[in-house]
Formats: structure tokens, sequence, C-alpha cells
């Protein structure tokens, strides 16, 4: 919990993404200091969720290094990645809770099958992750019994299950009303203060960006490459790329997209 | 004992100290979940001090994670049933701000209605919704067979792609595993009665067993399980994932019959190709048979080709053809229903899939041992 804000966590270096010949984005290099909230933004289809799910390990990048604190993620074998990725919490985009399991199950599986904890310890972690998410009296449900909203906040308790220090957030506010969406951004600042973690989050919800995130990457989605770095707040102000001031200040384009 | 020195001086550590009405929490050590010992506070460990404000003392907490704010936790709520207030303001920001995320006292959890029922409940449930089941199935069937009808007088419009796609998917593709299994079953049952009706001399008759055998039962029987394992599970299986994609919902709002889109097509390729594969199993169930014959008895193919044809007449044929399309008929429509009734998650499909299969076979046999009966009392 020591305060190193200008350490590294994460870098990407020229890295491309690609399915098979099918290029999605080129030349990306970002480094996501310890302790930020990073957005990821751009357009519907600009590989957003891509670039995420590169970071996330699911993805190998086409061209390019990923260095996840020292280590070169892509450089050892599988065992050795999946121990950077309990380094990681992912909230994916509709929480991607495991049906068959109960919400408590859910949180409670990671610490089942990678610590030796008791039962009673995990019950009690589990209590604690869904008390942080104001999800408690939820913890004997099954996914399919409770609304979106808690679905994504039972998301983020299970994210939270290995105390990891890296938080990645696909779309956290997709889907949810503009009161729960601002609690959540609440939440997301808590659990960063409060965990000392470090947040990557992919949205395209402007007023949370604006409240929340303190660096950040734009994608374009014609040119297929980073346009922009630097905090929502500053590309708003600042930035004087037509994409991203249109982005930014919601105005629509010649084709009328915004 | 001296290797255990520094880790025991790490083990995380809380005494109280100061009079009742103003404790002071001590806490030292390294507070890490995953280490499994953190303590618990216990629930008396507070005096009832109403009005009271406990501070908190955490220089000598070296590492912390989320294990420190378990305990917190349990502390925030036995002092909130004690009336005793925390001085949050003496923890340091990080813990502050994670410890005031929990509430004091949780709502309870939401537990399932406890579905304790007597066994005669149970037996008088479970025959409700059957015979319920046996209605919508019913109902789902009469829709479909209009579905059809209307299709027909072209006032209703069944996707032609769907039933080629169905139908080829259900015929042709399952000719491979409805010949293995036939042959197989013809040349078992030449294998039995051969080893019975040599004793009397009788091996020629042979040909007319597995003849009579196939043409009867077998062929129809053992094609409609295939069936009901392969096609039945995927389409119950297809319909639930639509029912969790939302799929369903959507084709309801256009007011698209689920009945003409999605049931008319899957039944109706049942329909079609199980004759045709009941034809074909009856033919390769007599082959496996034939092989057997002529490798173990002293038979000749065109014995055995003239015993087979005069050993059955055409009404045994009818039999088990008209059998073959109400397999299919039944194995279509129930697979269907139980994947428009699925749950939607990911669970649910798997428990339709299942479901399809089982209701399917078992289904299947009830349905040959009622034809049985008829076919006693009809005398065929």
């Amino acid at each position: 919990m020591t305060e190193m804000p200008d350490q590294t966590v994460l870098s990407l270096r020229d890295v491309t993404l690609a399915f098979g010949p099918k290029v999605i984005q080129k030349n990306i290099s970002l480094d996501v200091r310890k302790g930020s909230i990073f957005a990821v933004m751009g357009g519907s289809g600009c590989g957003k969720s891509t670039l995420l799910k590169s970071m996330i390990g699911l993805l190998r990048p086409a061209e390019g290094a990923y260095h996840v604190g020292d280590e070169d993620y892509w450089a050892g074998n599988e065992a050795h990645r999946t121990e950077l990725n309990h380094r990681f919490g992912v909230l994916f985009q509709s929480g991607a809770l495991w049906s068959s399991m109960t919400i408590g199950e859910n949180i409670a599986l990671p610490l089942q099958m990678f610590t030796d904890l008791k039962p009673d310890v995990i019950r009690r972690l589990v209590e604690l992750k869904l008390g942080f998410v104001g999800m408690l009296q939820a913890i004997d449900l099954y996914p399919s019994e409770i609304s979106g909203g808690m679905r994504k906040r039972a998301g983020l308790a299970r994210a939270l299950a290995l105390d990891p220090d890296i938080l990645f957030f696909d779309e956290p506010s997709a889907g949810l009303d503009p009161i729960t969406s601002a609690r959540l951004d609440d939440l997301i600042l808590n659990l960063r203060d409060g965990l000392g973690a470090t947040i990557v989050i992919v949205s395209h919800e402007l007023s949370s960006l604006f409240h929340i995130a303190d660096d950040g990457i734009f994608l374009d989605a014609r040119t297929k490459t980073p346009i922009a770095h630097g905090s929502p707040r500053d590309l708003r102000d600042h930035c004087t790329d037509p994409q991203v001031h249109a982005f930014m200040h919601r105005e629509r384009d010649e084709q009328g997209n915004t | 004992m001296t290797e255990a020195a520094p880790r025991q001086s790490a083990t995380p550590q809380w005494r109280l100290e100061g009079q009742h009405a103003a404790p002071v929490m001590v806490l030292s050590g390294t507070w890490q979940a995953r280490t499994g010992n953190i303590p618990v506070f216990p629930k008396d460990g507070l005096h009832k001090a109403p009005g009271a404000l406990l501070t908190f003392q955490t220089s000598e907490v070296r590492d912390w994670d989320t294990g420190l704010i378990a305990f917190l936790w349990d502390l925030k709520r036995v002092a909130h049933d004690a009336g005793i207030s925390l001085d949050v303001q003496s923890l340091s920001p990080p813990m502050r701000q994670l410890l005031e995320l929990l509430p004091d006292a949780p709502d309870e959890p939401v537990h399932h209605p406890s579905g304790h029922k007597t066994f005669l409940e149970k037996i008088g449930a479970h025959t409700i919704a059957s015979v319920t089941e046996v209605g919508i199935v019913s109902e789902l069937g009469a829709l479909t067979a209009k579905g059809a009808v209307q299709t027909v007088l072209g006032r209703s419009r069944m996707r032609m792609i769907d039933l080629l796609s169905n139908t080829s998917d259900a015929g042709p593709y399952a000719l491979l595993i409805v010949g293995i299994v036939n042959f197989l079953v013809g040349a078992i049952l030449a294998f039995v009665g051969a080893v019975e009706l040599q004793k009397f001399a009788a091996g020629i008759y042979v040909a007319s067993l597995v003849g009579i055998a196939m043409v009867r039962e077998m062929a129809a029987v053992m094609t409609a399980i295939i069936m009901a394992g392969r096609t039945g599970g995927a389409y119950a299986a297809r319909i639930s994932t639509m029912q969790g994609n939302e799929e369903i919902d959507a084709l309801n709002v256009f007011g698209i019959p689920t009945s003409t889109y999605l049931i008319l097509p899957a039944v109706l390729s049942l329909i079609i190709t199980m004759p045709f594969l009941y034809l074909y199993g009856c033919l390769i169930g007599m082959l496996g048979g034939f092989v057997v014959s002529i490798s173990m008895l002293d038979i000749t193919a065109a014995g055995y080709f003239h015993q087979t044809v005069t050993a059955f007449g055409v009404g045994q044929f009818m039999f088990g053809f008209v059998k073959s399309l109400v397999f299919g008929a039944f194995i279509g429509l129930t697979s269907c229903r139980i994947g428009l009734k699925a749950g939607r998650s990911a669970a649910d499909v798997g428990i339709a899939a299942t479901r399809a299969v089982v209701v399917g076979i078992v289904g299947v046999i009830a349905i040959d041992a009622i034809f049985a009966v008829i076919a006693d009392v009809m005398g065929i």
C-alpha cells in the first residue's frame, strides 16, 4: 500500500492486434501507472474490447511487447501467465457469472482453487467482498435470480476474490441507470483508493470517464491506430483532433454517427 | 524456533485498551487474507456502552489487505450492536474507505423458499405437472399442425430453408450411425437365433426371425432412440439457447408464431426422415443378419433371401412404418417443448438437452409398448 505514483504496472509497446490477417489496431503503445484509472476510449467497433482482451491474456498480440510489472507477459509458459493473471481481476461486460453456482459460490471458487484457506475463512472473505459491493443479501441466490445491475456488482465482487492489484472493467456502466452507474463509479474510486489497485476501464460513458479516469488512450476505427493519449478531461478540453473532439463533445459527424 | 520467530512477530494481533467509555483498539502485525490466520472479533468482545467512541491505533500494522478489513468489519458489527461508534478518522484513509463500504447490520440473506413437501404432496405435484405437460404438448402439436395447414394454404409461412437444413441434418447426416446400430442389432439377433434354431435344424428360420424383428420392432425403435439422442437433444439445446438470448421473445413480439417458425420445421423434418431411416434400418439390419447367417449356418444366399421375403406381410411393414412416423412427431414435439420451457442460463441448456434425450427415449419405448397392445388386440 505504499505510494509510488510513477511506477508503471502495465505497458504495451508497438502492439498490433489482429484476428488472423484482419488487423484490428496497430502501433498501440501505452503505460498504465500504478494506482491510476486508465480509460480505453473510442467509437463502437474500434477495438477497445479487443485491446482489453489482449491485456488480460485472452488474445496474443500479432506484434509488439506486453509487460506486466517487469515481466514480459507472453515470454513465459502458460503457468507463468496464470500466475500473472492472479494479479488481475476482470469484470466482464455482463458479469459473466457462472450460472450453475450461487453468487457466493462464484466468489468462493477462485479461493478454493488457488488458496489453502478453510471453508469458514473462505465464507468470511466471500461475505467481505460481497459487503464491499453491497450485495450481501444475494449470497445464496443464483445469477438468474438477480437483476443486470446486481449481476455486474456480483461480478465485481468476484473480480476482487483473489485481492488483485490490477482491475479490468469492460463497459462497467453499460445497461445501468444513471444512479446505479454513478454509484458504481464511486465504488470503483473507493476500491482504487482503498485497495491501492490499478484500474483499466473500457467505456464510452463520458460522464463516468470524466469523473473517474485520470489517464487514457483513444483508438480510431478508420486508421486502426491510437490517435490521442491523456486523461478524458484533458482530451475534452485541449485535444485538437476533430475525431476526439467530436467524441468528447458528443457531436455528430457527417454520417450522423455520434 | 529461531526460524519461526520472525513469522511469530508478523501474526495479526489485536488488544483492547482504555476504559469502557473510551476503548482503544490496538492492532499490530501483518494482516493478509491469504495467510488464513485473520482472527475473528468475538461477538461479546465489547461491553455495552452506548455513546462511547472506539478509537484505533494502527501504527504497528505492517502489511495489510482485505484480511484486516474483514476483522474491522467484525468489530464494526459488534460495536453497532453494543451502541459504540467507531472513530474512523483514526484509521488510515484506505482502511476507512473500505470499511465505510461495509454495512453495520447486513440485510438478511434472501433464501430460497424451503421446498419441504410431504411424500404425497410431491407425488401429487408431479402428477399434476405431468398431466399438464401432456396437455401443453398436445396443444403445441395442434398449433404446429395448424401452422402446417396454413403453410400449405399459403396463409402462413414456414421458411423452406429451415426445413431443408433441419431435414439434411436429421436425415443424410444420421445415415452412418443409424446404419451401424441397425447392422449390429440385426447381427446380434441372428447370433442369438442361430444358436437356438440350429438345435432343431431350423437354421433357415433365422432369416424370418431377423426379418420380422427388424420390420416390426427393432428398426423403428432403434432409429427413434438414436434420433432422440442426436436430433432431439440438439433441438432442445438450440431452442433453450435461443430462449437465453431473448430470441424467442423477439419472435413473440413480432408475432411470428414459434409453432410455425421453429417447431414445424423441426417436427416435419423428423416426420419426413424417420420413415426413410426406418426402411434403411430394416434393410441394413437384415444385411447384418444375412452376414452372420451365411458365415455361421449352412444356408445359401438365395435361401436366406427367399425366407426373408416370405416371412412378413405388408401389414407388419405398415405397422413399423406408422410407428416410425409417430416416433418422429413425438421426438420433435417433446424436444421443442422442453427447449421452450427451459430457463435462461447455461446450466438450463444442459438440463434441457438431457431431459429431451431422456424423455425421448423413455417415451419412444412407452409408445412402442402401447402399439404392441394395439397390435395384439387388432391381431396384426
